[in-house]
């Protein structure tokens, strides 16, 4: 066999340390950037009739004494985002009209105000909706594969989670509810592919050939199924590009995160999951093997 | 080659394109009226496909007013009476926990508005001179917006019920030549002057600049006072421009993808791959159908989702084909290798698609209200595909291979 991906994977375990750790150290010096489904406060999105300047919108924002308005964004021809604390109804009444007298005729995109109740509540839902389905699937695995390959897969999900994360941080895009989803799913589609191997790990482990070693088989399963990982990750990939590029502002940040987190996890499941389902086996049939000479 | 089976596949192929053609095209195409394609007349758009406003509001606990389960009810129907009246199609007002209500109204033209009104206490009292109150808006029967067509004043006209009209007799009996004061949410709209007793029971309160502010006023008025004080937790409000914009950009994003998978497939797997395309094309269907079945609502995650799990239809396909090569690269015959290959195949694909269905039920158990469309579209979508991709696709392939359509093992892949 020409290509031995389970003797390489020191490299491969070099090659995930090289994403993950600067991601890692960010997440820790800067964190990530929540948006206001986390941290509670107001979105208000206007499209003017006229082209805009920014500085126009930030005049009258500053006008309705919010200085402390977080970010002002211009996200598109005549699009703007304004990010600033909780406004109540009243408040950010105002603040359209104000900008519709100072500004120009506007069309409201989008109004969403967060209280800290719900931030509170979406940010706790979000902590324990990961912990849960990451609980689910190591069940599931112990049930119809073995424990050890459920810890094996669960190291691939924190591995893409932690990807996700860690570019995130790095590039301080901003998350928000629709990134839990994303994350779910990522998680979704990266056990998807690992269950994959793992299947063909747990046939060929019936049916080993005599002599055959386990870094071997675990190869040969790999390879048995690697032209399905690549063939998969790249649907799943021409539909994501195709979102990107076409599905508008809205999901950019979702999709974004999916495309990284998929990527991640076809190549988690190969380069990942499969070595460490290994070193832990290996690691059983050594002490095994002391215990039988003891 | 056996005529019979050729005939199958060929009316399965018609049938199919039948039926997606009229689902997805406008019908106008073959009536003179004009009307939507039937999916998207017949599919619920949720809040940030058309537009409108999710609010969730939360009652506060106050010295006069506790929130009891009666009193929630109570606030409930005085908001569905406001939003009525504001003319929204189908609103959803719901009940959360012991003190939350969710209101979501779709196509609304001014949901700050409409969200301010919709909390406004809307307590109506009349005072006296002394400043007690001697009338509350309880004993309201009916108050309606009125434009005089000569002076063309506004004004909002107030009807009491039986026993509010003989109250008002009395009051104003008791302080004719004094001012009764009108208040709402204690502040002072008027202070007229009170010139003779009133008992026909009819009050008006003037000072309206249009017809439309003393509109609002009056459905408040009708409602009724909100027997608890209703906090705004979160409100989301999308324009229908934004609305419009995410679904027209979206339907295109999904046509790309699913032509992009469609070309790949048939041009990777030749004879499955297309028999996997026809799969794929029904399953779209299927879950379209199944959407608008049962009554799901569509959300802009939910496409994504729809888009997504696309590529888990596909994939299980291509799970059972690369498995169906390996075994005709054994030396297998044709029908044999297809029977292996789904046979193997599917116990990857059932134990992938459970655990991604755990990750989609946790997903709708702890996600928001528009995640929700996100996990279902996901959840509906793996179901369909087990049944497409796997029954539908294996059955046509053996329709191909065992009628003799395609015998060459090459367009198979081997």
């Amino acid at each position: 066999m020409s290509f031995h991906f389970v003797k390489l994977r020191k490299i491969w375990y070099i090659i995930s340390l090289a994403v993950l750790v600067p991601g890692l150290i960010s997440l820790m010096l800067q964190g990530l950037n929540l948006g206001i489904d986390f941290t509670g406060g107001s979105l208000v999105e206007v499209r003017f009739k006229e082209p805009t300047a920014i500085n126009e919108v930030r005049d009258v924002v500053t006008g309705q004494g919010l200085a402390s308005a977080k970010s002002i964004q211009k996200s598109g021809e005549t699009d703007f985002l304004i990010r600033t604390r909780e406004l109540n109804e009243e408040q950010s009444s105002a603040l359209i009209s104000a900008l519709r007298e100072n500004v120009g005729e506007l069309d409201l995109l989008r109004n969403e105000r967060v209280g800290p109740v719900i931030s509170n509540e979406l940010l706790r839902n979000a902590l324990l909706a990961l912990v849960i389905a990451s609980a689910l699937i190591l069940v599931y695995i112990s049930i119809r594969f073995e424990f050890k390959q459920g810890i094996a897969a669960i190291v691939a999900i924190l591995h893409d989670v932690l990807v996700v994360l860690g570019i995130f941080s790095l590039l301080q895009i901003e998350v928000n509810s629709a990134f839990v989803a994303a994350v779910l799913t990522i998680i979704g589609y990266s056990i998807n592919d690992t269950i994959i191997i793992f299947d063909r790990i747990r046939e060929n482990l019936h049916f080993r050939q005599r002599g055959e070693d386990l870094e071997d088989m675990v190869n040969r399963s790999i390879w048995q199924t690697v032209v399905r990982s690549i063939n998969t990750v790249l649907t799943v990939v021409f539909v994501l590009v195709a979102l990107l590029l076409l599905g508008g502002p809205t999901i950019h940040n979702f999709v974004l995160a999916m495309l990284i987190g998929v990527t991640s996890g076809a190549y988690s499941s190969i380069f990942t999951a499969s070595p460490v389902w290994l070193e832990l086996k290996l690691r059983e049939e050594r002490g095994g093997g002391q215990v039988a000479q003891a | 080659m056996r005529w019979s089976k050729l005939i199958i596949l060929s009316v399965i192929v018609l049938a199919v394109a039948a039926v997606g053609v009229t689902a997805v095209l406008p019908l106008k195409m073959f009536q003179d009226n004009e009307q939507l394609p039937w999916v998207q007349e017949n599919i619920t758009l949720g809040l940030d496909l058309q537009g409108g406003v999710h609010v969730v509001l939360e009652a506060e606990e106050t010295e006069e007013a506790q929130v009891t389960a009666d009193s929630m009810r109570k606030a409930k129907g005085i908001i569905e009476e406001r939003v009525n009246q504001l003319g929204v199609a189908e609103p959803v007002i719901q009940l959360q926990g012991d003190k939350r209500l969710i209101v979501e109204l779709a196509g609304i033209e001014d949901p700050e508005q409409a969200v301010q009104d919709m909390i406004k206490p809307a307590y109506l009292e009349f005072k006296n001179a002394e400043g007690e109150t001697v009338l509350t808006g309880g004993e309201l029967k009916d108050a309606q917006a009125v434009r005089d067509p000569t002076s063309g004043r506004v004004t909002v006209n107030l009807t009491f019920t039986e026993k509010g009209t003989e109250e008002f007799a009395r009051i104003t009996t008791e302080n004719v030549g004094r001012p009764l004061g009108i208040y709402l949410d204690g502040n002072m709209l008027q202070n007229p002057t009170v010139n003779e007793p009133i008992p026909s029971g009819k009050a008006e309160i003037t000072g309206y600049s249009s017809l439309d502010e003393a509109a609002r006023m009056a459905i408040l008025l009708q409602s009724g006072a909100l027997p608890v004080k209703l906090e705004v937790l979160e409100k989301r409000s999308v324009g229908p421009q934004l609305g419009e914009d995410s679904l027209n950009s979206s339907v295109k994003a999904g046509i790309v993808g699913l032509a992009a998978i469609l070309v790949f497939m048939a041009v990777y797997y030749r004879v499955p791959g297309l028999l996997a395309n026809l799969a794929l094309v029904v399953y779209t269907l299927l879950v379209l159908g199944v959407f608008i079945g049962i009554n799901a609502v569509m959300t802009l995650p939910g496409i994504a989702g729809f888009l997504l799990s696309l590529g888990i239809a596909v994939d299980a396909n291509v799970i059972i084909f690369e498995r169906i090569k390996e075994e005709l690269r054994t030396g297998k015959g044709l029908r044999p290798a297809i029977d292996a290959g789904f046979k193997r195949g599917f116990v990857a694909v059932f134990d992938a698609n459970v655990t991604t269905l755990l990750v989609a039920a946790v997903l709708y158990y702890f996600g928001t209200a528009v995640f929700r469309g996100f996990a279902v579209t996901l959840s509906i979508g793996i179901l369909a595909s087990m049944l497409t991709a796997i029954t539908l696709t294996r059955w046509m392939l053996h329709l191909v291979a065992g009628g003799n359509i395609v015998k060459n093992t090459k367009m198979y892949g081997a």
